[in-house]
């Protein structure tokens, strides 16, 4: 490799995923270009209602990130944009992208939607699946970024109504393709997924009986925001449907469509639309389930299966569906026929049947791997280069998300960071070649000066000033205390606007400025900037919402609207009056990570940030390196992990930046993000920016089954061992029986413990082509193969090996027998007990989660779950971060996992920390909360609250460290002696609100 | 989606951030009913503010018992920024309960005739 390398990352796709990655790459010093097919960015997750297992509102927690990524200063976003080609090599790639026209200039289309009023033709909405409508000139939903119309040019009829009704004059009907040329030193993939065709299965009816839904479908019928606002009804004859069904596994773990993958998160969406139609439905709802296996293997799942079929009442039906039909009436009905377990057959009716449709990879998806010559895998997904969790067998080109096979959001956005940490550590020497960093004017000081406020009353179009009497507002603005200028303007936000309103601040000397208008969930920001490059502090700014929450949801009452925007007017100047600037507080970081364990996952945690550039302690607390996997002989794909272990630590004991400390343990932790002093046993102190815990989990010691009693009877790890070193026990046996969830799935171990599943079916293979002769016989409760794991578990029963299922209820019974060891256990299909003479009994003992997680819970003031766990900040879109900033978690520390995703976790932990590593100065939120120190008891009620361990005391007195706030207000909210205030949310502010509103002017 | 125009918004960061002695001042300005929206419990960007405000809500709401006014005119509703359908239902439905309950007897004599409700979400 000759030239240097090049500092930005292409990243294709922007859903969850190359969202994550785009902002991880911004915030380590990488420019990005991210890439969209689709007019939005956003992806699947704003179609979806609510997020498994928290029930989270799905568009709540991505719209901050899609107002970051859209506005980042390092982040460029191409949609309606295709790659056409990625030429050149690692480090220096050149990309051509064509951008197809939209027929809107983004700049100019401030979203107002008067356009869309206007167009005469509806279109079945995509975002919708077709369920309710759109227009030919739409956005795709209205949080999409850019907040931007598109034309349809397919149904558009260039009747010119759109044209005529925007006032921005940003349509365009004559904007023709263009070819764009960049350069990137590393691509990241992650173009998503299609939803399998279910009308390709016909004995299901989709397409042919209208209450026969997908269950995408069913998620925009249960959204808010969908074309039913959220009331359970269905499509067909808009009724209450009182009894619902799913069929699992549409589209996938079936051969003959030539999806023999389980798409791994269908399991879990269905329980959840399951428990959500139910709290959406005003009737007693009967929720019915028909599944092969169910799935619920990632964390949190098994215990939200357990509460939804306990205590939630949903029925769950082990089932194989021969066929939907519809009953011969109005209601249009439908009548499942289905086999039990057992063999029988039965029908049963419903009003709708829902179709948990699986994941599949698009014909562009495939086209594009295709073109990139990447190794693709049977069912035309990305095939990652083995145990890189995120690698290709093109260097320099990283995949993230459901390219690489079906997956849910967490582990979307941990493939995301980790993407994005390998693009990074690849891109090392250029780090901070390419970003840019935004100058500002020095801040005014306007200490001690009267108010003088400006008041900026947007028309929005006609979006506000069609409903509000804008001249009114304005007038009345005038003649309010410390009001020293109002004005109107059709778009507040428009370039021509904002640089009126940095002359105004400048020509009228104001000090402090309220824009009425929109929302300041996607303005506010931009004001601010504005009036910051104005050379006011940001803090002097406020917003009224005299359009979302105003003219919008008044549009029939001008007059009351009027009204309430005028008080809502009135009450934000008073608060106005008070601002005060809030100085950014800043600290310098220490570029050094501590890498807590020294198994697989904090190797490569610590290889990645060391990569980086950084310097790394990696404490280990046994005397070598290589944790579990020292015991783990073969990958689930057969790798060889003694040898890619062996090649791992020695990669890490001699990379320079690494400093490896075995033998060794963390004593004591102080300090917070960026600036931590941790003490080790050896008396040695590190001083370090952030901090990973990759401490590794433990095997379930089982005291169930004759474990211990016979030396027949071995763990799953034991057994492995004994394989590869050639046991006797083992060589000479003749019947194997594996026995799953052992310590898993139990009341005091509520969880599915993930890889035992595949691990048994990979061991049985094993043993089958040992010796075929053997019999083996693997005792379940449900098999696990999610994803491609499932390719296993069919060549596994291909070639012989027995599966039986039992119930919790009704264990297997292991006993010691003349010679062998004697099985009984009933059989799922027969009915009857079953006695299998074993020689060697496997036990699929659960993984645990050491005792030291919590000591170190303790140290670093991070939580643990119940299952004794690290938990993370947000299970679905902050996977590796802890609450507390500059911590971090990856591998069993965080719950089981297989190698391949600990690896990919590890790498995520590196990409996330690398974005505080790669600041020189970390910045206080904007917002944070302050103690007046004289007024504090230190009674530490603001200790014990804060979820972010902000607040300390020092000297009798609490103090809020800035960097660590996040402006949540909970203590000054709590603080008795009102010693608390949060910056911006002052008391006496809401309370001149209130005043304001109810006085008279 | 429409709702009726006579509540009034004040912007928080969280739920949790409000204090007692705001939501009293707004009756004592002659608000006729007050009612906090937070997110979802267990949804808390936050992690427990949404608790926080819910506990401190209750709290009020017996005072304004204890004082006369009725714990009634303060409520705290819990749901999501992308259920605005839900905002407008209690919106409608609080504006009903305060129609019931009649004017605040706080309410000063100057401020006019008009029902104004604070809402602080």
């Amino acid at each position: 490799m000759s030239a240097e390398k090049t500092g930005s990352v292409l990243v294709v796709g922007a859903g969850i995923a190359g969202i994550q990655a785009s902002l991880d790459l911004a915030e380590s010093g990488y420019y990005v270009y991210l890439v969209e097919g689709s007019p939005a960015i956003g992806g699947t997750m704003p179609m979806l209602d609510k997020t498994f297992p928290t029930n989270d509102c799905s568009m709540c927690i991505l719209s901050p990130k899609l107002v970051e990524c859209g506005r980042h200063l390092n982040i460029k976003t191409y949609t309606c944009a295709d790659v056409v080609d990625v030429q050149g090599e690692p480090g220096n790639f050149t990309v051509t992208i064509r951008q197809r026209p939209r027929y809107v200039d983004v700049d100019k289309c401030k979203g107002c939607g008067e356009c869309a009023e206007a167009c005469p033709i509806d279109v079945p909405s995509e975002f919708d699946q077709g369920i309710g409508e759109r227009k030919a000139i739409y956005k795709p939903y209205a949080q999409a970024f850019p907040n931007a119309y598109v034309i349809d040019k397919e149904n558009c009829i260039e009747c010119g109504a759109c044209e005529e009704a925007c006032q921005a004059g940003a349509i365009d009907h004559s904007m023709e393709e263009e070819t764009i040329e960049l350069k990137v030193g590393a691509v990241v993939l992650c173009p998503g997924f299609e939803k399998f065709d279910a009308s390709k299965l016909a004995y299901y009816g989709y397409g042919r009986y209208p209450n026969v839904l997908t269950s995408l479908e069913f998620e925009r019928i249960l959204s808010a925001s969908g074309p039913f606002q959220g009331h359970l009804v269905r499509p067909y004859d808009k009724k209450e449907p009182r009894r619902i069904a799913w069929i699992q596994c549409v589209g996938s773990r079936n051969c003959r469509v030539e999806h023999g993958y389980c798409s791994s998160v269908c399991c879990m969406y269905a329980i959840k639309e399951a428990v959500i139609a139910r709290e959406h439905s005003k009737e007693p709802l009967e929720i019915t389930i028909f599944y092969m296996d169910m799935r619920t293997y990632g964390k949190g799942f098994e215990k939200y299966y357990e509460r939804a079929r306990n205590e939630q009442g949903v029925r769950f039906i082990r089932s194989r569906t021969y066929e939907i039909s519809e009953v011969e009436d109005e209601s249009k009905n439908l009548r499942i026929r289905y086999a039990q377990e057992d063999g029988s057959i039965c029908e049963e009716e419903f009003d709708l049947v829902v179709l948990s449709i699986g994941l599949e990879p698009s014909s562009s998806i495939k086209e594009l791997g295709r073109k990139l010559g990447l190794t693709m895998n049977e069912y035309g997904f990305a095939e990652p280069a083995p145990l890189t969790g995120v690698g290709t067998n093109k260097p320099g080109i990283f995949v993230a998300g459901a390219f690489s096979g079906p997956k849910d959001i967490p582990e979307t956005v941990m493939q995301a960071s980790a993407a994005a940490g390998a693009s990074a550590s690849l891109l090392a020497e250029a780090r901070g070649t390419l970003v840019k960093e935004k100058e500002f004017p020095p801040e005014k000081d306007v200490s001690g000066q009267p108010p003088r406020i400006g008041v900026f009353v947007c028309h929005c179009g006609v979006n506000i000033g069609g409903v509000v009497k804008v001249p009114e507002v304005v007038e009345m603005a005038k003649n309010l205390p410390n009001v020293v200028y109002a004005g109107e303007y059709l778009y507040a936000c428009s370039q021509d606007s904002q640089a009126a309103m940095k002359q105004i601040i400048e020509e009228y000397d104001l000090n402090r400025v309220v824009v009425a208008s929109c929302s300041p969930r996607t303005h506010k920001p931009l004001f601010q900037e504005t009036v910051r490059e104005a050379g006011l502090n940001r803090a002097l700014f406020e917003m009224a919402n005299i359009r979302d929450q105003c003219s919008w949801v008044h549009m029939h009452e001008p007059e009351k609207a009027t009204e309430k925007a005028k008080d809502l007017v009135k009450m934000v100047v008073a608060k106005a009056a008070l601002l005060e600037p809030i100085p950014q507080v800043s600290a310098g970081v220490t570029k050094v990570a501590l890498v807590i364990g020294g198994g697989v996952s904090g190797m490569t945690s610590a290889l990645s940030l060391a990569d980086l550039g950084y310097r790394v302690h990696l404490v280990e607390k046994e005397q070598q390196l290589g944790g579990v996997a020292r015991r783990i002989k073969q990958g689930l794909k057969g790798e060889d992990i003694p040898s890619f272990l062996s090649d791992l630590i020695a990669r890490v004991t001699t990379h320079p930046n690494i400093q490896v400390h075995v033998g060794t343990e963390v004593q004591a932790v102080a300090g917070y993000v960026g600036n931590f002093v941790t003490t080790l046993t050896d008396g040695q102190e590190v001083q370090h920016g952030v901090a990973i815990i990759a401490i590794g989990g433990e095997e379930y010691k089982p005291t169930e089954y004759l474990y211990g009693e016979s030396d027949r009877v071995f763990t799953q790890l034991e057994l492995e061992e004994a394989l590869a070193g050639g046991d006797p026990r083992i060589e000479n046996a003749r019947t194997f029986v594996l026995i799953q969830c052992v310590g898993s799935r139990e009341p005091q171990r509520p969880y599915c413990s993930r890889v035992c599943c595949a691990k048994s079916v990979k061991l049985a293979l094993k043993l089958k082509e040992k010796n075929p002769a053997v019999n083996v016989f693997v005792l379940y409760r449900d098999i696990r193969t999610y994803g491609f794991l499932e390719d296993y578990y069919l060549e596994a029963r291909r070639k012989g090996v027995v599966f039986i299922r039992y119930d919790s209820a009704n264990k297997p019974l292991v006993e010691k027998g003349d010679s062998a060891l004697k099985v009984t256990v009933t059989d799922h299909v027969l009915g009857v007990p079953v006695v299998i003479d074993a020689d060697v009994i496997g036990l699929a003992s659960a993984i645990v989660a050491p005792e030291s997680n919590r000591q170190l819970s303790q140290l670093f003031k991070v939580p643990l779950n119940e299952d004794g766990f690290f938990l993370e900040a947000h299970m679905k879109l902050r996977p590796v971060d802890f609450t507390s900033e500059g911590i971090f978690m990856a591998g069993l520390a965080h719950g089981p996992k297989n190698l391949e995703e600990n690896i990919a976790q590890a790498k995520a932990a590196a990409g996330r920390a690398s974005t505080i590593l790669g600041k020189d100065q970390l910045e206080s939120h904007g917002v944070v909360a302050v103690v007046q120190q004289d007024k504090c008891a230190a009674c530490l009620t603001c200790v014990r609250l804060c979820p972010y361990n902000a607040p300390k005391i020092r000297n009798y007195a609490a103090e809020i460290e800035p960097l660590l706030c996040q402006g949540c207000g909970t203590c000054a909210g709590e603080c008795p002696n009102k010693a608390i205030t949060l910056q911006g949310y002052k008391d006496r502010m809401q309370m001149a609100m209130s005043r304001a509103l109810f006085r008279e002017v | 989606m429409q709702y009726v125009p006579n509540i009034r918004i004040v912007e928080m960061p969280c739920s949790g951030t409000i204090d007692h002695r705001v939501l009293l001042q707004a009756f004592e300005d002659g608000a006729d009913g007050v009612f906090v929206a937070g997110c979802m419990e267990g949804d808390c960007h936050f992690q427990k503010g949404n608790y926080r405000a819910r506990k401190r809500v209750n709290a009020v709401k017996k005072l304004l018992d204890e004082i006369g006014l009725g714990g009634e005119r303060l409520e705290m509703y819990n749901l999501s920024a992308a259920m605005g359908p839900r905002f407008a239902e209690i919106a409608n439905e609080m504006t009903e309960r305060v129609r019931r309950l009649g004017p605040s007897p706080l309410k000063k004599q100057s401020a006019g005739t008009m029902e104004k409700e604070g809402d602080v979400a």
